[in-house]
């Protein structure tokens, strides 16, 4: 009968959809991208510290970043006094990737697992070869 | 009170699953056995459902029809809305499910003054529409947390929906659409009186929870900030089933879960059925063909039937006997 054929489709196509992610994630070991902190710049400093407590820093990195565009840019601001009292630039270019000269591996691990376009390279940094430290 | 325990009963269920994992820390429970009973709870139930419409009977050809039929070559047919044909139908059947073509059309009766009218009356169909087309984005959207890589399409999908590009992280259009949407839906049953007059609580649950799924999903990307890498780790636990534990995820983030688990788990049993059921729907998924095929219900039993020819047969010797004319002679 036509309409059991396709109430029987109609199911299928249902679990089909609904197992698909599973099938495609099936097997595979995914967790989340380790931070290469490895570089040169970091493995010279004496005391491994980020602006900012690592935690913010993972979930908030985007709105600091945002803050200090509207600051430098609109208020001409350079100074940014972090919540352990100390005082850095405001500048991506020679604050963050001084010590990250590596983004294409330490930005761009997590942005493509967690797929989160970053338009920061459209402005910053960019060279023929991909992204460098100092723009 | 219709109004009033539903929405007390989403509060509840929010605050279970958020005093769970903030006090109790019970993570593993919200986060992976929840979700795979949930998530089988729903697909089961789902194709029951699905299976049950597919073996009910269809007796009559009930299509409804809302246009002029097919007739004589030279009376326009409306095609699409008294569709005589399979391809007609399907027509029909997508502009339904993909713009809700019936609820375009709704009218509404109205006394002004001394006179009577009907108009028509769109914001319905609105509001049905930006909700659910959101809520199809949306769903879409969320699989960069349950696929890896993430095809590309999904990264179209987020760019055209953070298109503005307000504010950071980046404002979804989808996000703002769906609670005016919900909000709308909501105050068009507790505003028109007639509305409010057939609303159940049955009706507003599912509003308040998706409420409650949208607003605690917002907090979580604009508000509280959830670390989205260690969200992807357990997501893709989930679909890899090799279960990561979830350690350290803000508690709000299990409040969204479990909602969305409240939902799926709801779906086959309730109203939202309508998903499917719109697809199993005899007034639209037929063809208004009774005038040239004939319909046959499938309840019809084989009924035992003595004809006249047989009955000839049978008797045709003792009726010749007395006289009687036959129809074999």
């Amino acid at each position: 009968m036509a309409r059991r054929k396709l109430t029987l489709i109609f199911i299928g196509v249902f679990c089909l959809i609904m197992v698909a992610p599973f099938i495609l994630g099936a097997g595979k070991a995914h967790s989340a991208p380790e931070l290469d902190l490895n570089t040169p710049e970091i493995a010279a400093l004496d005391v491994k510290e980020c602006i900012e407590p690592v935690e913010y820093m993972r979930s908030s990195h985007m709105t600091l970043l945002d803050e200090w565009r509207n600051d430098v840019v609109r208020e001409g601001k350079t100074d940014y006094v972090s919540s352990s009292g100390q005082v850095y630039e405001m500048s991506l270019d020679d604050t963050c990737l001084s010590c990250h000269s590596n983004p294409d591996a330490f930005c761009e691990s997590c942005h493509a697992y967690s797929n989160v376009e970053l338009y920061c390279w459209e402005c910053h940094g960019l060279t023929d070869d991909g992204v460098v430290g100092k723009g | 009170m219709r109004i009033l325990a539903p929405f007390l009963l989403v509060v509840a269920l929010a605050l279970i699953a958020w005093a769970s994992t903030a006090f109790l820390h019970l993570g593993t429970l919200f986060g992976v056995i929840v979700p795979y009973a949930a998530f089988a709870l729903f697909v089961v139930g789902f194709a029951i459902r699905v299976m049950r419409w597919g073996a009910s009977a269809v007796p009559f050809c009930i299509t409804t029809t809302c246009g002029q039929q097919k007739s004589l070559p030279w009376v326009r047919q409306a095609k699409l809305d008294n569709p005589s044909s399979y391809a007609g139908v399907v027509g029909r059947m997508l502009l339904e499910v993909l713009f809700f073509r019936s609820l375009f059309r709704n009218s509404k009766a109205e006394k002004r003054d001394d006179r009577f009218g009907y108009g028509s009356a769109k914001w319905l169909w609105l509001g049905a529409l930006a909700f659910h087309w959101s809520m199809l984005i949306i769903v879409v959207r969320h699989f960069r947390l349950f696929l890896d890589p993430v095809p590309e399409f999904i990264g179209v999908i987020e760019g055209a929906d953070s298109v503005l590009q307000i504010g950071i992280p980046l404002l979804y259009l989808t996000d703002v659409v769906i609670v005016g949407a919900l909000t709308f839906l909501f105050l068009r049953r507790v505003v028109l009186p007639r509305i409010r007059f057939v609303s159940l609580s049955i009706d507003y649950f599912p509003l308040f929870l998706l409420l409650g799924i949208a607003l605690s999903g917002i907090a979580l990307r604009y508000g509280v900030r959830v670390d989205v890498t260690g969200v992807k780790e357990v997501a893709m636990g989930l679909v890899s089933f090799s279960p990561v534990a979830p350690e350290g995820i803000e508690p709000l983030l299990f409040v969204h879960l479990f909602l969305v688990c409240v939902l799926i788990v709801y779906f086959p049993w309730g109203k939202l059925m309508h998903a499917p059921g719109v697809f199993f729907s005899p007034t639209r998924n037929l063809a208004n063909n009774s005038r040239m095929v004939r319909h046959v219900n499938p309840w019809n039993y084989d009924v035992k039937v003595h004809t006249y020819a047989e009955y000839e047969q049978d008797f045709g010797e003792k009726m010749r006997k007395v006289g009687l004319p036959l129809d074999s002679e």
